[in-house]
């Protein structure tokens, strides 16, 4: 048998075997999926990378108003277009690790507080300046300006100072963090000249790619940076991103060849859209979520019970066979999922259960008037279809929830964060830390849920400085343990990434960390 | 009855069958329009005779439930638009002069106003009720009839019967109500048709901005867009929909034929 | 001066009132929107510090009336300002996407116009009879069914499975004019058969409206030829609602097709108003909305300049 394998694995790597039927073939050895996924890339690879020639994807998620200040990225085309140009320090691995990239090694002190990066030499930005720490040090400074408008804001917050030395930057911190490298490795801390403060916009960054058109909200184009200083990446001339909002446009394009690979494909079709030739659907379970938020300071959702009621009342299992038709996997109530490192999955599953929902319904004393959940097309894909489940599965414990559409126009500003029960979604974050810091601590901007727990946020600072992954880990699932039990948030589930990709397509790994993995797809990519 | 032709019988009895099911939609529909009872896009079975939609629930159920919403709010809303349009499309080329300067410009003026802008801003200061539907359509669409009345009638108004009308002294709506509209009739008939299903996918597009129906209650159009994305992969839960709403557009539209038929042959002439 | 010289003059000049208070229009109704720039530039990740820094950077603060004013004085001087999204000319931008727009528009004017009035004829000339019925047939059906729908079945029938078009109308200036025309050639499709019905039917109603008059009699009994009678004799009596219907249907093909537009991914006007009003970006929601209101008021305004020319009895006033 594992001569088979090794015969149908060189076919791969000669180039004659597809994906799938390289994935039937293994199936048919009794291998299993994962494994022939694995042993697929490695066959792949052994190929070696081809270079020339033009990478198009088409990406949804793209606006006429978008920018290349990557302050304001908050989009998938605006990253995207990001990767192409633009490095970080550091970045994260596809199984979790902390990758140096313009930093070359990191070290602290025993304590965390203080970091130190070592700073690559030899990188030359597009516009010819050789890249030192100072540049860095500008552009933490810029994200870290009480008067900035960057996304990273938050995440830089906790920096008591910064200093240059030689080639080597370091930062030291207000309160201890180990994970610090994983929020220098934020998409908005691209590395840009003199910290981008004399032109934001101007694309100019070390990436692999530099920018050639720029038409927002219809495409992007590149061309390869010929002094690009990592040689294992950048393999084709030139690459393109063609903004495709329409999730039937996108699969129309891929399919009839007009572009190479598309992000989010619906669940719904992904079955239907893998059967076609030439082409895969690749899927990989990420840390994004799909909720729904109970204000916790608000009537009627301080009553624990209540909301209680509300969370035995959902149908997770249903929510996950149909509106991300198995594409996904079920939560619990808290925004972790084994996607993250440090998981602890001893914490009971919540089912649904009716009957005792009906229960705490009861207890909670609610005087029967129609609970309003809100929700939009765009809150997160099917939430509108969401609610009406949700509101089905309530009705057999009792509850009533009565549905209310909102605009998606205005959703994130008007709705989300400030009506008491709404649909949400959230992207998720690399490390536990940074998920609970972002929209769990007591005084965090994003607190959706105004989940103010004194204790908890003990534990959290606890845990941000214990070194000792072990205690780490049983200070996580104690936190876990308060936000199910007692906490505003329903998670019903975990979306995956689906992506589909032609089978001219070479490098594609998936990554968990993001769609089109991690949208570095285009600079990681080549075409054979 | 017997001077019907059969075209005009068959959009009658379709029309008269669509406005029956909306009628009685809770009698006849074999499921709950929010049940779910079964898996996505099931294909139809006897069980489900018209299989099942995106989330699992009875693709018939919600169609006659949906077709309920559909019908009432159209009609509503081509009652209220050719009843304000028409009437004051008459009125500005009765009345000439400054009359039908203001009301014309004014007509200019809300037509060239993004209608999504508008209807985003209706939707922040009023409450989203079936109500506000029907008048923000109705209105919105009766600028579109008023250019149409107003020209049929600026043509009809210089004609000799009507300056022999008002030689006589006859009151504005009199000149209006026995000269001008029945005159004018063939052109508004046909167009009531088209509104009609115009107003029809007008409700859907709305429902997208958060301004229709509300969930888990439907429209025809939402049911299409609900179920749009399987069309290409051979699903065919969106053509149901669709299938009725074009049926309901040409029976619709071939009465309005007959209606016009009988009224060109009822000017005289030589019919 | 010639009555109708003086009519558009006239015209004209209100016109431009009109516009202005289009724009006052506009402005206010963004005013009415909740949420500003700011805070959907900043989105989820908008924090009380950096949605202040943004507000002063972009000037929010300053007073509606004095933010109007310098807009529209600006706007006299021909400068239509930069985004406030993403710093980009206004004028640029909107001068690409308008071209765009005009180009995908003419085309499918330039098909389904004369196409619908034809059509329009043809059943008037067989009237109850099968080709009558058969037009009327297909172009309510066509009219029927949501335009996505057609876009979607359109795209995957003749892009995907026969390979012939493209499926995404993108256009560039690198392109010829023959290889644009290939691009958007099922957008153009799909409009022709969204707008053909509400056209054909108006043409068909308002000819059977004066077919029962005397002059057509005269005329047939002269001894023409139905076909005749009906182009020459009763068209130009009708024309007046079917010109209204027809504009109607122009200033949609300009202004009403964002769907479409979303559906082949073909940059024009639409899609980059509704991106900017959700961003609530002032000055380009302002400038389409300029744009928008010109080509509804000037459509309105050759309709009726077209209704009195062709009616002897207007074009003559007592």
């Amino acid at each position: 048998m594992p001569k088979q394998l090794d015969f149908i694995a060189s076919r791969v790597t000669e180039g004659k075997m597809t994906r799938r039927e390289f994935m039937g073939r293994a199936a048919a050895l009794g291998v299993s999926a994962a494994m022939a996924s694995t042993m697929f890339a490695d066959a792949a690879r052994a190929a070696g990378p081809v270079r020339g020639g033009t990478i198009k994807i088409g990406c949804s998620g793209g606006e006429s108003s978008n920018t290349l200040d990557p302050a304001l990225v908050a989009s998938e085309v605006p990253l995207n277009v990001l990767r192409h140009w633009g490095d970080t320090l550091v970045q994260v691995s596809p199984t979790g690790e902390i990758v140096p990239r313009l930093a070359e090694s990191i070290e602290s002190t025993p304590d965390a507080k203080t970091w130190r990066f070592k700073i690559r030499k030899g990188v030359e930005f597009h516009n010819g300046k050789t890249m030192t720490a100072d540049d860095v040090l500008k552009t933490i400074q810029r994200h870290s300006d009480e008067k900035a408008t960057s996304g990273a804001l938050g995440i830089v917050k906790g920096i008591e100072s910064m200093k240059v030395d030689g080639d080597v930057f370091s930062v030291t911190l207000s309160t201890p963090n180990a994970d610090l490298p994983y929020l220098l490795g934020d998409y908005h801390l691209v590395i840009q000249p003199n910290g981008g403060v004399d032109d934001p916009a101007a694309g100019i960054g070390t990436g692999a790619y530099t920018v050639a058109i720029n038409e927002p909200g219809v495409r992007h184009g590149f061309t390869k940076w010929a002094n690009d200083w990592d040689s294992d990446r950048g393999y084709a001339d030139s690459s393109e991103i063609l903004v495709i909002n329409d999730a039937t446009a996108r699969t129309a394009a891929l399919q009839s060849g007009q572009v190479h690979m598309i992000n989010r494909v619906d669940p719904k079709i992904a079955k239907l859209l893998g059967r076609a030739p030439n082409l895969d659907v690749r899927n990989v379970s990420g840390r994004g979520h799909y909720v729904f938020i109970m204000r916790i300071e608000t009537a009627p959702f301080d009553n624990n019970d209540l909301r209680m009621a509300l969370k035995l009342s959902i149908n997770r299992q249903e929510m996950v066979d149909k509106i991300l038709r198995g594409y996904g996997g079920v939560g619990n109530d808290i925004p972790i999922n084994a996607s993250y490192p440090l998981f602890d999955d001893s914490l009971a599953q919540r089912e649904y259960d009716p009957a005792l929902a009906a229960e705490y319904y009861k207890k909670s004393g609610h005087d029967g008037s129609p609970i309003i959940l809100r929700t939009a097309d765009g809150a997160f894909p099917g939430a509108v279809d969401a609610a009406a489940l949700f509101q089905q599965s309530a009705q057999a414990a009792g509850i009533p929830l009565e549905i209310k559409r909102e605009p998606n126009d205005g959703y994130w500003s008007e709705v989300w964060n400030k009506q008491p029960f709404c649909a949400s979604y959230w992207g998720g974050r690399p490390v536990q830390d940074q998920m609970y810091s972002t929209a769990y601590l007591s005084t965090a901007d994003w607190n959706d849920t105004q989940f103010k727990r004194p204790d908890f946020d003990a534990l959290l600072l606890q845990a941000k400085a214990e070194l000792d992954l072990g205690k780490r880990k049983a200070l996580y699932s104690e936190m876990a343990g308060i936000l199910h039990n007692e906490g505003g948030l329903i998670c019903p589930m975990f979306n995956d990434f689906i992506d589909a990709v032609s089978n001219k397509v070479g490098g594609y790994d998936s990554d968990p960390n993001g769609e089109l993995m991690n949208s570095f797809a285009g600079v990681k990519c080549w075409l054979t | 009855m017997k001077n019907i032709p059969i075209s005009a019988m068959i959009g009658l009895s379709f029309t008269g069958l669509y406005f029956f099911v909306a009628i009685f939609a809770p009698w006849i529909a074999p499921y709950g329009m929010a049940e779910v009872v079964g898996d996505v896009w099931e294909p139809s079975s006897a069980k489900y005779l018209l299989g099942t939609d995106s989330i699992g629930r009875d693709l018939l159920s919600r169609m006659i439930y949906g077709g309920r919403t559909t019908i009432f709010i159209a009609t509503m809303a081509t009652i209220l638009s050719f009843t304000t349009g028409a009437t004051l499309g008459f009125i500005a080329a009765v009345s000439g002069g400054w009359v039908d300067q203001l009301l014309s410009r004014f007509v200019d003026l809300i037509m060239s106003i993004p209608s999504l802008i508008f209807a985003l801003v209706v939707l922040s200061v009023m409450p989203v009720t079936v109500n506000v539907l029907i008048l923000v359509m109705g209105l919105l669409d009766s600028t579109r009839v008023f250019r149409l009345a107003r020209a049929v009638a600026v043509d009809i108004a210089v004609m000799d019967y009507v300056e022999a009308a008002r030689l006589r002294g006859e009151k504005l709506l009199w000149i209006i109500f026995r000269e001008i509209l029945p005159n004018a009739l063939s052109p508004l008939v046909a167009e009531m048709g088209l509104r009609f299903i115009f107003m029809v996918l007008f409700v859907s597009t709305l429902s997208f901005l958060g301004l229709g129906v509300q969930p888990p209650q439907a429209d025809w159009g939402g049911i299409v867009k609900e179920n749009k994305d399987g069309i290409v992969y051979g699903i065919p839960a969106a053509l149901a929909p669709a299938f009725a709403i074009a049926t309901l557009s040409i029976s619709v539209n071939l009465v309005a034929d007959w209606v016009l038929n009988r009224t060109t042959s009822l000017k005289g002439g030589r019919g | 001066m010639h009555p109708i010289v003086k009519l558009v003059a006239q015209r004209l000049a209100l016109s431009t009132l009109l516009l202005l208070a289009a724009s006052i229009l506009i402005f206010v109704g963004t005013q009415i929107l909740p949420g500003d720039v700011a805070q959907s530039i900043l989105g989820q990740s908008a924090t009380p510090e950096n949605l202040a820094n943004l507000r002063a950077e972009l000037g929010l603060n300053e007073p509606a009336v004095s933010r109007y004013l310098s807009w529209l004085n600006d706007v006299l001087h021909g400068d239509l300002g930069t985004a406030l999204t993403n710093g980009r000319d206004i004028g640029e931008s909107i001068g690409y996407r308008l071209k765009n727009t005009l180009f995908l528009a003419s085309c499918a004017a330039v098909i389904s116009v004369p196409l619908a009035i034809f059509l329009g004829l043809l059943a008037v000339r067989y009237k109850d009879r099968w080709p009558d019925k058969m037009i009327s047939a297909v172009t309510l059906t066509s009219i029927s069914i949501p335009e996505f729908l057609i876009g979607y079945v359109l795209m995957y029938f003749i892009a995907v499975k026969l390979g012939w078009f493209s499926s995404v109308a993108l256009v560039n200036d690198g392109m010829s004019f023959f290889e644009k025309l290939n691009a958007i050639a099922l957008p153009v499709m799909v409009l022709t058969l969204v707008v053909l019905a509400h056209m054909m039917r108006m043409t068909r109603a308002a000819i059977l409206n004066v077919m029962q008059s005397a002059y057509i009699e005269t005329a047939e009994l002269k001894g023409l030829s139905t076909f005749s009678v009906i182009a020459r004799h009763a068209f130009p009596n009708a024309i007046s609602p079917i010109v209204n219907v027809v504009m109607l249907n122009l200033a949609y093909l300009v202004v009403g097709v964002v769907v479409i537009e979303v559906v082949f991914v073909y940059p024009g006007m639409g899609q980059y108003l509704v991106d900017h009003v959700s961003k609530r970006d002032v000055p380009v929601v302002q400038a389409c909305g300029i744009i928008f209101a010109a080509v509804y008021i000037g459509l309105n305004m050759v309709a009726d300049i077209v209704s009195i020319l062709a009616n002897p009895r207007l074009r003559h006033p007592k």
